[in-house]
């Protein structure tokens, strides 16, 4: 057990692990060597920087996640680095003593909110609460005095899951509702190399990193899971996968045809992996269900039947991959319910958001 | 003087709840439980495509990962007769276990141990006393006094720099917390280590699964993992030596750190025995199938009324007739259009909210029923019902922790000491060791069929035209899990998800009967009601996950009563 002493514990054998995921969280950045030691420095002076984790309408997959990390892994992270002052599922105070923790952090420090699930609008938000509060009363409280915001997993950032149609509580992401820059870690659940390394940029830099257009950090974002997948050279010869288990897929053949999704998915899975076995959806046999994209519960399925429109075999799949955001069908009047549901929801959380008495 | 205590929320848990009781002299005298939150996924999957259905409820619940797919792509194919190959089975078997290792291990450390164990205290224990302490209990290889000494000085710098993140203002000192400081040390040291052990169990499981949490490599008909030894794409010889290291590496953690902190606790907290008992008629579901077919199982399932052994029936194959014919839902107390009980496949999900009503409605979960009776699940329900049957590996596995229970604590105790609170957690410890064992004799099974030239994992559904009906019924690390599908023309008619927490965490029903956990709180001690410690131990040894259970609350945004004379 000598190892699990010294990782965890041991100051000197503490720092090698440390600057072990400091270095791979730093390769997920795209960052050289030579930024590492700024890193350290940053991550490791002074006093903890704080976080506040809401959870939402979540299923708690993307703390989980974390729970599954090893580079930091958890136990480094809110020891050595980060001061996790309010997070339910960690937290040893339950009830009031749990309320008083949010308060005391929220008025008195600055800190970074992480919020996981979504926010449901119709009914003022009755379909989740806490403390006798709705999830868009404890935003509108929290989120105006945070020093950045992270939205993790798809609930937080796009809606998620309870927002396919027809969205019955009137789910959306934390951006829906804020006025401030939120970074997107998108994925169901997110691989945690991705929220970690935005954490460690933020604490080294005292800024986000660079966002795609959904508010994403390019840095895990930037790249088609299509364009590194390891059995992209199947789909450009056209050996495709007819059924699961058949010769195609003993081969390991390209998945598109069962439905994967890869073409129209920009996530570092193939790259990254995850759980540190070099492992990813596509690595069993199955296809890419698109879950780091918005509404993909509506516009990814059915997750069986393949991508319309993607040319096979070939390489001309660009224009196509463009046009993921114009194929919901089937939503629009539920979206409809939904938008109107979020003006409230603004109205309410730019009303609250500059008192102190929120 | 009766004293009102809102507990919102309760931490340390999986989803949004809140438990009410009333005090009196001390003990509990009334108790509701209540879901916070309502998501809608039954509604969101009508009109979809059934083989998609275990990708959208496996969200229902991401601590509970592996569980709501497993009995979803069961559902359809019961609802098709779809019999999938062994080797998808005895897949899916090694991630029903190795899954249940990390939920067990999760669930006892990061989730409970904080209710018995004082973290502060563990500063004034003596590194070489703790070493000696843990020597008498275990010969595992971590507790040594270097070590106990280093988390010491951890826990020393964590209070010093006056950052106590999420082990700040909770319940250390109360006058509930009675472990010696050395106990508590070697808790904290276990609490670090649980860590590294659960995330080996994961990485077990994401070989085969892709990625952990919310594997991905089920489908309706089998798995899609690939076992094909002869092509590198696929999960090899190699790939299955390495989950069966790790599941070994992590079976040792939980027979010599898990069930050895567990029997502790059981003995040191020995006045604890009696309290939380609640509801005793206990169900299982039959589960880790040796078949295609699904009618041979390692683990036995069955029913078992007032704690009483000799009403044992049995429940034996993965649809079984005993079972689909005697379940219904009571929605009476909870915040949905009606006051029915209904079949699940007969039943719906439309919310209507009303208030927080003592007398009335009060939860966003129904009030699941067996025969019209309140039932408990989980790992305990899991001993009982096996141990009644005389199952020989849960009567082995049961009898040897009670034995070392007896002998920490000094007094002889019986098998009716799992009918409470810390009966919960043996039993959990007992089913994590059991599920261990079965992992690896799964993993033989499963070496054994490929060997035999045996590569096949998947037989294609195929939906007629008309309405199937079908169950998918699993016994998950929180207990019997069943998901109910109405099949139309190819597309989902109705979905509904019986899921644990909501047979344990439901409300009353039209007949005023409490749920277990409403039920297990009734007599609790209360030795301090502005920090209700010994709340959270009762509900926490079930284990809870709301956003299973789920379905909220108060829509004036009142300001809540934390604690209140009456």
């Amino acid at each position: 057990m000598a190892d699990t002493v010294n990782t965890t514990l041991d100051p000197q054998l503490n720092r090698r692990g440390f600057l072990k995921g400091i270095t791979m969280a730093a390769a997920a950045l795209g960052m050289s060597d030579a930024v590492i030691p700024k890193m350290v420095e940053a991550a490791a002076s002074g006093e903890r920087p704080r976080v506040i984790w809401l959870h939402f309408q979540e299923c708690t997959g993307c703390t989980e996640s974390l729970l599954r990390s090893s580079h930091p892994d958890l136990a480094r992270l809110i020891l050595d680095i980060i001061s996790l002052d309010y997070h339910e599922t960690v937290m040893a105070a339950a009830g009031h003593q749990a309320e008083h923790n949010l308060h005391d952090t929220v008025q008195n420090h600055p800190f970074i909110l992480v919020v996981e699930g979504a926010i449901p609008t119709k009914e003022n938000g009755i379909h989740c609460m806490i403390a006798g509060k709705t999830a868009m009363e404890i935003l509108a409280e929290v989120a105006p005095k945070a020093s950045a915001i992270i939205a993790i997993g798809t609930c937080a950032t796009y809606g998620g899951v309870q927002a396919a149609a027809p969205n019955p509580t009137g789910a959306v992401g934390v951006q829906e509702l804020v006025d401030k820059p939120v970074v997107n870690i998108s994925g169901c659940p997110p691989n945690p190399v991705s929220f970690l390394g935005t954490i460690l940029h933020y604490l080294t830099f005292n800024r986000l990193p660079e966002l795609d257009k959904l508010g994403r950090p390019k840095f895990a974002y930037g790249r088609r899971i299509h364009d590194h997948c390891e059995r992209r050279a199947h789909f450009d010869e056209g050996r495709f996968v007819e059924q699961f288990g058949d010769e195609f897929h003993k081969l390991g053949y390209c998945l598109y045809k069962v439905g994967c999704k890869g073409p129209e998915t920009f996530s570092n899975c193939p790259a990254v992996r995850f759980n540190d076995v070099d492992v990813w959806p596509v690595s069993v046999g199955h296809g890419c269900i698109g879950c780091t994209e918005p509404n993909f519960w509506d516009t990814m399925t059915p997750f069986y039947e393949r991508l319309p429109q993607v040319k096979i075999p070939g390489t001309g799949i660009v224009a196509d991959a463009d046009s993921i955001g114009k194929k919901v069908i089937g939503v629009t009047a539920a979206a409809v319910g939904v938008h109107a549901a979020v003006g409230i929801g603004k109205g309410l959380i730019k009303g609250k958001g500059g008192s102190d008495e929120a | 003087m009766a004293q009102r205590i809102t507990i919102d929320p309760v931490t340390r848990i999986e989803g949004h709840l809140r438990v009410d009781v009333e005090v009196d002299g001390g003990e509990v005298t009334k108790a509701w439980s209540s879901g916070q939150m309502y998501r809608g996924l039954e509604n969101i999957l009508k009109g979809r495509d059934p083989r998609d259905a275990w990708l959208f409820v496996q969200r229902i619940c991401g601590v509970c990962t592996t569980v709501h797919a497993m009995a979803s792509v069961r559902s359809v194919e019961n609802a098709l007769g779809l019999e999938i190959p062994l080797n998808a089975q005895l897949v899916r078997n090694m991630v029903q276990s190795i899954h249940c290792l990390h939920d067990h291990i999760v669930h006892f450390y990061a989730l409970s141990a904080l209710d018995w164990v004082d973290v502060v205290s563990a500063l004034d224990a003596d590194p070489v006393a703790t070493a000696k302490l843990a020597d008498s209990l275990s010969d595992w290889h971590g507790n040594s006094p270097k070590r106990f000494a280093a988390v010491k000085d951890k826990v020393k710098t964590l209070v010093a720099s006056g950052q106590l993140g999420p082990f700040a203002n909770a319940y250390w000192g109360h006058e509930a917390m009675k472990l010696p400081p050395e106990a508590n040390l070697m808790a904290v040291s276990h609490y670090l280590e649980a860590l590294d052990y659960q995330r080996k169990a994961t990485q077990a499981l994401a070989i085969i699964g892709g990625k952990n949490p919310h594997v991905q490599n089920l489908s309706v008909g089998g798995v899609t993992t690939n076992l094909f030894s002869e092509n590198q794409t696929a999960v090899t010889m190699e790939r299955l030596y390495y989950i069966k290291q790790l599941v070994e590496e992590v079976r040792d953690f939980i027979k010599m750190v898990y069930m050895t902190d567990v029997v502790a606790v059981g003995a040191l907290y020995k006045d604890w025995l009696p309290y939380g008992a609640g509801v005793t008629n206990y169900m299982a579901a039959p589960d880790m199938f040796l078949d295609a077919a699904g009618t041979k199982a390692d683990l036995p399932g069955g029913t078992i009324f007032d704690g009483d052994l000799s009403t044992i029936k049995p429940i034996n194959t993965i649809a079984d007739q005993y079972f689909i014919d005697n379940v219904q839902e009571s929605i009476a107390k909870a915040w949905y259009d009606g006051d029915w009980s209904k079949h699940p496949w007969e039943s719906s999900t439309d919310p209507k909210f009303t208030e927080f009503e003592d007398d009335g409605k009060y939860t966003w979960l129904k009030a699941p029923r067996f025969q019209g009776k309140p039932m408990q699940v989980g790992p305990l329900a899991q001993m009982v019902v096996g141990y009644a049957q005389g199952h020989e590996r849960t009567v082995k596995a049961v009898d040897a922790c009670l034995s070392r229970i007896s002998a920490v604590a000094g007094v002889q105790v019986g098998p009716e000491i799992l009918h409470g609170t810390i009966g919960r957690h043996a039993a959990r410890a007992v089913r994590a060791g059991m599920m261990a064992d079965l992992a690896l004799e799964h993993w033989d099974h499963l070496v054994n069929n490929l060997a035999s030239g045996d590569y096949e994992i998947f037989n294609p559904p195929v939906f007629p035209k008309g309405e199937q009906r079908g169950v998918g019924v699993h016994e998950a690390p929180r207990g019997l899990l069943s998901h109910w599908i109405v099949i139309q023309d190819g597309k989902i008619k109705n979905y509904q998800a019986v899921v644990p927490s909501t047979w344990n965490a439901g409300p009353r029903d039209a007949e005023g009967q409490l749920g277990p956990y409403e039920a297990s709180l009734m007599g609790n001690p209360i030795a301090d009601p502005e920090r209700p410690l010994e709340v959270l131990r009762t509900i926490h040894s079930f284990d809870p996950c709301i956003a299973c259970a789920v379905h909220m609350l108060d829509p004036e945004g009142k300001e809540m009563v934390k604690v209140k004379a009456l």
